[in-house]
Formats: C-alpha cells, structure tokens, sequence
C-alpha cells in the first residue's frame, strides 16, 4: 500500500517528508513501547503510535523504518519533527485512534508483522 | 582493511541526546557501505545499549570496532552495577520507573533484544563498580 493512499483512508495530515509519499508499505505496526518495536519490526513498514517524543524517531531511524503515523491527532514538537525531516522519515498525523487506525489499514488489505517469525 | 574505532560519551539520564551515538553508528557503517541486515542489527543493539546507559547507569562509554571479520559494540558504565543478571536477562523484567515506561522503554526487552541481534553477547557487572556489555556481529561474504 502506498502512504498517500495510507493518507488518504487515514484522513491524516503529512507533517515533513512529502516526497516518500510515493513508497510502498508492506507492513504495520502498532505500539507505543519501543523496544517492542526494534525487536519485532522488518524493513518496509509503517508505525502507527501514540507516542510523540524523539525516541520514536530514533527507535524507527535504527530499525529502518521510514514513516510512522501519529494517531488520536497526535503532534510532535517542532524538534521532533526536524529529526525525522533529517533521518527522511515521513511523519503523518491523524485523528483517528490506534485501534480504529489499525482496522480501518487492515480492511485495506494491509497487514501485521507475525510476532512469531521475527 | 584495519581495525577502525570509535567511542562516544553517554550521559546518565540525557534524553534529549539519547541515540546520538548509535545514530552516528549507523552513519558510520553505511559509510563504509556495509550490508543493510547488519547494519540494522548493529544500530538496534547499539541503541538498546544506549538507552540503558542513559536510562539505568551513572554514565557510561560505546565504542564500535571494526575488524575484517567482525563489528563489536561495547557498552560500559560507571555503575550501579546489576544485581541479578539472570532476572535482568528475563524479557519483561524491568526496574525502570513510570516516567521512562511513559517515554515507551523500560519494557524490559533491552538486554534479551540486544543478545537477539548478537553473534556472541557478553554481559559483565559487579555491583557498585559497573557494567560490561559486549556484542560481537560476524560478518559474512558480502557484508
């Protein structure tokens, strides 16, 4: 799935990193711990959060992730932001919650990672 | 190629910059053009160890080397030291308090992710001295 459709089922706002709009994901993810993320997560996919510090930056930075949604309308500060603008990771926003984000992604065909085979 | 080193300051709780050196890390061995799975791994264990270094310890060193045949992060602090290594090496065993759960670590998955992205993972501690952590990533053809 491309994230400007992920945008646009989202209804989600591009925070920086217009340009990777275009790329394709082939996974999601949801989770607010982190270190979850680093030891589950593949290349290729997309974290949604509710998380908004620079750690979340920095968890998908180390674990290639180049673009990570916010939810429950959730901004990060302005710093925040620069550091994904400078690791070109593309940030979205959307009002949605994690749960209903996830399921809206889901019934679009796009799926999770299997805890399993990681 | 020779063996090339590098070490980076870690402050005990500096949130702000935390990550820096294993975003540096990661910098430094795309530079030198290695496979992206190692890479990867590298860069998680390096900031696993980080985050403890800011999170748990007193302040501590990484420092990376590389060698023909492999990269070796190592992690050392200046204490507290870890008590029980065995509880510590427990997945989701944590002694982190509610303020670093809520910036989403202390999940307890730290040590067992960083073994999980090693070859060979020592861990060293003595109470009120410190602690030592070592991870070895072979490398293989191609990386």
């Amino acid at each position: 799935m491309k994230i400007k459709d992920i945008r646009d089922v989202l209804q989600a706002e591009v925070l920086c990193g217009e340009d990777l709009l275009e790329n394709e994901i082939l996974y999601a993810f949801g989770s607010d711990l982190m270190s979850d993320v680093l030891a589950f997560v593949k290349t290729g996919t997309i974290l949604l959060t509710g998380l908004v510090n620079s750690q979340v930056i920095r968890t998908a930075e180390m674990a290639d992730i180049n673009a990570i949604i916010f939810v429950r309308g959730k901004v990060p500060d302005k710093d925040v932001i620069d550091l994904a603008r400078e690791s070109s990771i593309i940030i979205l926003t959307t009002k949605y919650t994690l749960f209903t984000a996830s399921g809206i992604l889901y019934s679009c065909g796009l799926r999770g990672i299997e805890a399993s085979k990681v | 190629m020779g063996n090339i080193s590098y070490e980076f300051p870690v402050a005990k709780d500096d949130f702000e910059r935390a990550g820096e050196a294993s975003s540096k890390i990661k910098k430094i061995l795309r530079q030198l053009g290695m496979d992206s799975g190692i890479i990867r791994r590298v860069a998680i264990g390096a900031y696993e160890a980080e985050m403890n270094l800011v999170i748990h310890s007193l302040g501590g060193v990484i420092s990376i080397t590389i060698d023909p045949e492999s990269i070796i992060i190592t992690a050392e602090d200046n204490g507290p030291g870890i008590e029980d290594i065995e509880l510590a090496m427990k997945e989701g065993y944590s002694t982190a308090p509610d303020r670093i759960r809520e910036m989403g670590f202390g999940a307890g998955m730290g040590l067992p992710n960083m073994k999980k992205c090693s070859d060979d993972f020592i861990i060293e501690s003595v109470v009120g001295k410190g602690t030592k952590i070592v991870m070895k990533m072979m490398l293989k053809d191609g990386d």
